[in-house]
């Protein structure tokens, strides 16, 4: 066929979008608003696509479990990892973190694990939703 | 009217570094003639990170991180290549389970890489429905490759020594359904791209590359294959376990019988190649499959491994065939933390000089998709840009050779 594209384009105006169309199907004329009635329970959101199992998002420390070894810190690619002498447990800054997950893998105590939270953006980087410990 | 008025001349249009047209910056500046090029000059060095610098400040584990954001396309052969380097110099042997899965990953980023060039490509001549269509293809390929490493695009699934990751048996009907999906829809890409009248007209006899020229300026991967040059580092010298796999040499002559070296041929080539690569995924798969369970890495304590590389002494190259050709990683340790010496030679560094015989004697028009076709990643290629002081230095190409004279003196020391 000369124009082998019409016959596709033709049957996906008949087909649903394959786009997921995350936050809200139209862009809200304001942004931060749309997030306080999404909160307040006015708007509802289109969720994201689901993360699969095993996803690397936000990481978790057991800050417990932790015996301050700092092994974590040798090997973390971006020096997110901090270390609190005083109560000798870690501290992570997220907006260094690159989300490899190589601190769970040297972790003798096996107390960091990564969540499936990916949603971080935040206008401050040592916002309290940025930094675990 | 004086004689020098009407005197026919030609003159230069810069492009770039910044430009609706480029998705990356660099700069071109073509001398034409009317809408024809007369001449092609291509201007590098825009975003040069330092990363080979970080890197020899770094211990082997975490340079792998780095590694992987040379590239985003490419973040699993670079780590990879740099892995394998230094595993030559350690000795590390990688076992053969890891191996086939080494292989799984190569591939599934060559699918995403080259569906990714074909949607570029389509949108470079101006079809954007196409565009949409293939991506929506590579979301798919995305989707897998987010639930093999747990990420979509830094994978770091990469270990020196092995992967990060297994493939257990419960994961095996996902590759599988992925897989078939792409299949199916391979054949509706390839009839778009191969038969459509809208990309025969753009891309027939546009941007050709003689075998010659590839041969000369050492063209790699797609674009020298697609040249007819018969070079795959798959093949060539196989690593992780190519070897054992069925696979050949595409070049555009297996569908066509005849090799133009044109944009429609590189074209052939890349898509070729996602459908070697998904039947390739398949027989690693049911390899994986037959296989026992076993080890994925060769020393799977990070403390252990980190002690055995900081003893390493020589120097190592990693070769692998990324999407867009060979890339090399030179690794020298000296029996420190840190590497001695890191250097990096991405594709594109290649694929650039092409560029010029490709672009002379086309119009103005066919810059995007001649220049696209190529599929150049800058940010993997620039490694020379010196600010001291604040002040910007231009090397001459003297200087430049003296500099890199006394670098394998004192290597050699």
């Amino acid at each position: 066929m000369k124009f082998s594209m019409i016959p596709q384009v033709l049957s996906q105006m008949l087909k649903k979008p394959f786009t997921n169309k995350f936050p809200a199907k139209y862009i809200p004329s304001s942004v931060t608003g749309y997030l306080k009635d999404v909160q307040s329970g006015k708007a509802k959101m289109i969720p994201p696509v689901e993360t699969p199992e095993g996803f690397r998002g936000k990481i978790q420390y057991d800050r417990d479990t932790c015996i301050g070894c700092k092994l974590c810190i040798k090997v973390c690619p971006t020096d997110a990892i901090e270390f609190v002498p005083e109560t000798k447990k870690i501290r992570i800054y997220l907006s260094r973190c690159c989300f490899c997950s190589q601190c769970n893998d040297i972790c003798p105590k096996d107390c960091l694990s990564m969540g499936d939270e990916f949603l971080l953006a935040d206008t401050d980087k040592y916002s309290s939703d940025l930094i675990v410990e | 009217m004086p004689a020098e008025a009407t005197e026919k001349s030609t003159y230069k249009i810069p492009i770039g570094p910044i430009h609706p047209a480029l998705k990356e910056p660099v700069m071109f500046e073509f001398e034409v003639d009317g809408e024809r090029i007369v001449d092609a000059d291509v201007y590098l060095g825009h975003v040069h990170r330092t990363i080979e610098w970080t890197g020899m400040r770094r211990n082997p584990v975490q340079v792998l991180y780095l590694a992987e954001r040379i590239c985003g396309i490419c973040s699993y052969c670079h780590p990879m290549s740099f892995a394998l380097a230094v595993e030559r110099i350690a000795g590390i042997e990688v076992p053969e389970r890891a191996e086939y899965l080494r292989v799984v990953q190569a591939e599934l980023e060559r699918i995403c890489s080259h569906t990714l060039w074909a949607g570029v490509a389509a949108h470079e001549i101006g079809f954007d429905s196409v565009l949409f269509l293939t991506w929506q293809v590579r979301e798919k390929a995305l989707d897998l490759t987010e639930y093999l490493t747990g990420n979509r695009v830094t994978k770091a699934i990469t270990q020196i020594g092995g992967v990060r990751r297994d493939i257990t048996k419960d994961m095996v009907p996902k590759i599988e359904e992925t897989m078939g999906f792409l299949k199916d829809n391979f054949g509706k890409l390839k009839k778009i791209f191969l038969d459509d009248k809208t990309f025969k007209m753009r891309s027939q006899n546009v941007g050709v590359l003689t075998k010659e020229d590839a041969l000369k300026l050492c063209a790699v991967g797609p674009t020298g294959r697609a040249s007819g040059v018969k070079k795959d580092v798959r093949i060539d010298q196989p690593y992780f376990a190519f070897s054992e796999l069925d696979f050949d040499y595409v070049t555009p002559d297996v569908l066509t019988g005849e090799v133009n070296g044109d944009v429609y041929d590189r074209i052939i080539v890349r898509l070729l190649e996602v459908k070697q690569s998904i039947d390739l995924i398949e027989q690693c798969v049911d390899i994986l499959s037959g296989m026992p369970e076993g080890d994925i890495v060769a020393e799977p304590k990070i403390a252990k491994l980190l002690n055995q590389l900081k003893k390493a002494e020589g120097d190592g190259i990693g070769r692998m065939e990324a999407p867009r050709g060979e890339v090399i990683h030179y690794v020298k340790m000296d029996g420190h933390e840190h590497p001695y010496s890191w250097k990096v030679r991405a594709p594109t560094y290649n694929n650039i000089l092409p560029w010029i015989p490709m672009l002379k004697g086309e119009q103005i028009a066919d810059i995007p998709i001649v220049a696209a076709s190529t599929d150049p990643c800058m940010s993997c290629t620039n490694r020379v840009g010196i600010v001291q002081d604040g002040n910007r230095k231009m090397y001459s190409g003297e200087d430049l050779h003296e500099l890199s004279v006394q670098k394998t003196r004192r290597l050699m020391q």
